[in-house]
């Protein structure tokens, strides 16, 4: 028996439709990050002026950032293994640990184009500028979003104001967490790890 | 204790239902973990030849292991995973054929 059928969710085809609606986005959302990750490999190599990738890229430092965002993503999961038992207190504070992983990572994504900028790359120095601050500056947009959903959805819970099921709402942003943290995956990778 | 039994039997379906219990998470975490130190040694250790196929095939284990794991898509409905793999190949297919037509494939 599938997990939406245990569930019961009211729907003609049992299926849960925020669930599916959720898929549907994050498919869609393959789309666009497909066309900011390949602009970016087209555009990586050209550097008229400013530094190159291998001179400002700080790969120790982007790795642990890339370690706390996997991490947070076994906090959201536990998150929402505790809003399946019902377990509130341990819902809240996992959501709450997650929020402040992303917060890091995004702290730590501020400090870096700080640096990046400082080194003389700016957005439009060059196309590798350009593309690499659109790629990782919408990635990091998509954490922050996160963040205020997992945090809004902190005091949401706190005043017991939860449309519908409490499990279903945690879960939901979790796939879009998760989500998030997949693109990473794949940027760190293709952005920082192979040299042009 | 019956409050525990029950306690326990519920974490026991969810955890059927779902596959996964949170030790299983953990573990899971902890591959990826490992993963990740063995992608960035490739900046560091000369892997020859194997280092691009290398960072390509963990950066997919990796991608599937999150998607499937912790986004539960291995336990769900198969129409999720439909939507989702429908949407992820349809990208790859466009982007590929994008970059191919400014020869990015040939360099």
């Amino acid at each position: 028996m599938t997990d939406t059928a245990v569930h019961g969710h009211d729907s003609s085809t049992g299926i849960s439709n925020i669930k599916l609606g959720m898929w549907t986005f994050l498919g869609s959302e393959c789309l666009l990050f497909g066309g900011l990750i390949s602009t970016y490999m087209l555009y990586r190599g050209r550097v008229t002026g400013g530094p190159r990738p291998a001179q400002i890229f700080d790969i120790p430092f982007t790795s642990v950032s890339s370690f706390v965002l996997l991490m947070s993503s076994l906090t959201m999961v536990l998150a929402v293994s505790a809003a399946h038992k019902n377990e509130h207190r341990k819902t809240n504070l996992w959501l709450t640990v997650t929020a402040l992983l992303g917060a890091t990572f995004v702290g730590g994504q501020v400090y870096e184009f700080t640096a990046f900028y400082n080194e003389g790359l700016g957005f439009s120095t060059s196309l590798f500028g350009s593309s690499f601050y659109t790629l990782t500056g919408f990635h990091g947009v998509h954490v922050t979003v996160g963040i205020i959903m997992l945090m809004s959805l902190v005091g949401i819970f706190k005043r017991s104001a939860v449309p519908g099921k409490k499990a279903e709402v945690v879960e939901m942003i979790g796939l879009y967490w998760h989500f998030v943290d997949i693109v990473w995956i794949i940027i760190f990778t293709l952005v920082y790890l192979i040299p042009v | 204790m019956t409050t525990d039994t029950t306690h326990a039997a519920t974490s026991a379906e969810h955890a059927e239902n779902h596959g996964m219990s949170n030790a299983g998470y953990i573990r899971i975490a902890l591959i990826l973990a490992a993963i990740t130190a063995l992608e960035v040694s490739t900046v560091y250790i000369d892997f020859g030849p194997f280092f691009l196929p290398a960072l390509l095939i963990m950066m997919a284990v990796k991608f599937v292991m999150v998607v499937s794991y912790f986004m539960h898509l291995k336990f769900d409905n198969k129409i999720f995973s439909l939507m989702f793999y429908a949407g992820l190949i349809l990208a790859v297919g466009v982007y590929a054929a994008f970059l191919a037509t400014f020869k990015f494939f040939i360099q």
